[in-house]
């Protein structure tokens, strides 16, 4: 993530002691030395309510994701329920796609599927109609 | 960047918005409702929020990050899988 130039930030409903010990006695030995992204604590779900994550029936913060531009702007979010875990590989194809195409200024887009290397498709009028030229289905599955 | 501060019986600073209950409960009510939507092309709400970096305690704001891509990623619990 960080050579992704993608800062994380962790957050959880438990204290930050209780951030310390999991970092050192589970997370150290997961990732060989200390998690590298402050893992933020938000104890009364202040800030899961204003992301709308918070779940008031269990006291806890649902498994809430969200891409941050550098201006400040949510460009993405997937909130799954508690037992399913998330897609790392997913969340890093969405963050290297958003940043194309605001290196590109909007010039390029990426469609259905794209993967970092593929093509991407650059609005203008003469494409209206002619999105089958540039880019097929099976893209998709590629 | 983030402050650091001392490990210790202190209350975690967290910052609130003020809440006027008195005077205009009901539309209080309605407006945080909407406010429980995020959307995508809308600015991230800021917050300021105690955090364990690094072997450090220290007081981390949203807004410390402009310029940069973040992953905001929260999670039901420590000791569970993210």
């Amino acid at each position: 993530m960080q050579k992704l130039g993608i800062e994380v930030i962790s957050i959880s409903v438990d204290s930050v002691f209780v951030h310390k010990m999991w970092n050192e006695y589970e997370l150290s030995k997961m990732v060989n030395g200390n998690i590298p992204f402050p893992m933020g604590s938000d104890q009364d779900g202040t800030v899961g309510k204003k992301y709308g994550i918070y779940d008031e029936d269990s006291g806890v913060e649902t498994r809430g994701r969200f891409i941050i531009d550098p201006d400040g702007i949510v460009q993405g979010f997937e909130v799954l329920t508690p037992p399913v875990g998330r897609n790392i590989n997913e969340i890093i194809r969405q963050i290297k796609a958003f940043q194309l195409v605001r290196e590109s200024k909007g010039s390029e887009v990426t469609p259905a599927g794209w993967k970092p290397g593929k093509t991407t498709l650059k609005p203008n009028p003469e494409l209206v109609g002619n999105v089958w030229k540039e880019w097929t289905v099976d893209e998709v599955d590629k | 960047m983030p402050e650091e501060f001392k490990a210790g019986c202190q209350r975690p600073k967290i910052e609130k918005e003020e809440v006027k209950e008195s005077k205009v409960e009901e539309n209080q009510i309605i407006k945080e409702d909407n406010f429980n939507m995020i959307k995508v092309g809308k600015p991230a709400p800021d917050f300021t929020i105690p955090a364990f970096h690094q072997g450090k305690f220290v007081d981390l704001s949203l807004s410390e990050f402009k310029g940069k891509w973040v992953l905001l990623c929260f999670y039901p619990g420590d000791f569970t899988f993210v």
